[in-house]
């Protein structure tokens, strides 16, 4: 059983169970599923100073940060106690595209090419990790919301809003991936 | 704790998303390239399940466990939506990794997620600055 759940989970298994998240937590609470307000109520807890859009009662959204603390549990459940030692199985294609962008490490989830502490200090790994990182608070905030709270959440509920905020995802993500990324990742 | 229930929601969550590899990398790269369905199955269906459950949940008007009526208020669309969601989808692609993905990485044990954690609040934060002024 254990060996079988080290498996990479297919998506029928996983896409079901994470679609069911929705009505748990509507039902358990009346929550909406949305994980980049965590970051949100971060800000207003620690440094709202006189900002507005910070000032409110973040602890009565405190299951948002019991729930993202959840996530953090079940990532070193499927990334440590599951972990299969196999590199990711993405395609062969991908595989090639990568390296042709001088990717050379395809060991865990994340290349270290691109992911390290030292990294930090060249261009690359700024470029990465901080710029790509505020692009995502700031974006997923100035949208209303993220993967989870646009694409799971509000297609769920057949937000329209949320269908205009998928769309430029995935424009956003086409435009880095096929003419920003690839550059940055050869630097 | 009334609040440990939505950890453990978190906890089954954040094990799928670690275990279905869609917080990978990798499997970011090969989304936004079309060389494989996988992401494509894991949000489709997800978002199919979720399509079922908030459709019978207002036709059978089940309530929360509360005794709560279960309400989904509408997202207002504005142009945030489109500045905003380029900004996002450029982002998730330059990092490979959404806010979920984000802290399930730092639990599988890569620390180095943690700048672009950091960095992420920064964004929040520095959005929440200047939200009057920007567009909407």
């Amino acid at each position: 059983m254990i060996e079988l759940l080290k498996e990479p989970w297919p998506w029928y298994v996983s896409g079901p169970i994470i679609g069911i998240s929705v009505p748990i937590l509507l039902l358990i609470g009346n929550k909406m599923l949305g994980i980049s307000s965590s970051l949100r109520h971060v800000c207003s807890a620690v440094a709202p100073f006189n900002i507005q859009f910070l000032k409110y009662n973040w602890k009565a959204e405190i299951w948002n940060l019991f729930f993202v603390g959840g996530i953090l549990i079940g990532g070193f459940i499927g990334g440590v106690l599951l972990n299969n030692g196999e590199p990711v199985a993405i395609s062969e294609s991908t595989v090639k595209d990568i390296k042709a962008m001088g990717i050379q490490s395809f060991e865990g989830l994340v290349p270290s090419d691109l992911f390290s502490w030292k990294n930090i200090l060249s261009l690359k790994g700024f470029l990465v990790m901080v710029v790509g990182g505020f692009l995502i608070g700031f974006g997923s905030r100035y949208a209303g919301g993220c993967t989870s709270g646009h694409a799971i959440m509000g297609l769920s509920s057949l937000q329209l809003a949320s269908l205009v905020a998928v769309i430029f995802f995935f424009i956003g993500g086409l435009l880095m991936t096929h003419f920003i990324a690839p550059l940055i990742y050869q630097l | 704790m009334k609040n440990i229930k939505f950890m453990l929601v978190g906890i089954v969550f954040g094990t799928v998303l670690t275990k279905t590899e869609a917080v990978s990398w990798f499997r970011i790269q090969e989304m936004f390239r079309f060389q494989s369905f996988h992401m494509y199955g894991i949000i489709g269906s997800a978002v199919v399940v979720g399509i079922i459950s908030v459709w019978l949940i207002k036709k059978l008007k089940l309530k929360s466990i509360n005794g709560e009526e279960i309400s989904i208020p509408d997202k207002q669309f504005n142009k945030g939506q489109i500045f905003g969601g380029t900004l996002f989808g450029m982002g998730w692609a330059l990092s490979g990794a959404c806010p979920g993905p984000m802290y399930g990485l730092v639990g599988a044990g890569y620390l180095p997620v943690l700048i672009v954690i950091a960095s992420a609040l920064l964004g929040t934060w520095v959005y929440s600055y200047f939200k009057p002024k920007l567009p909407h």
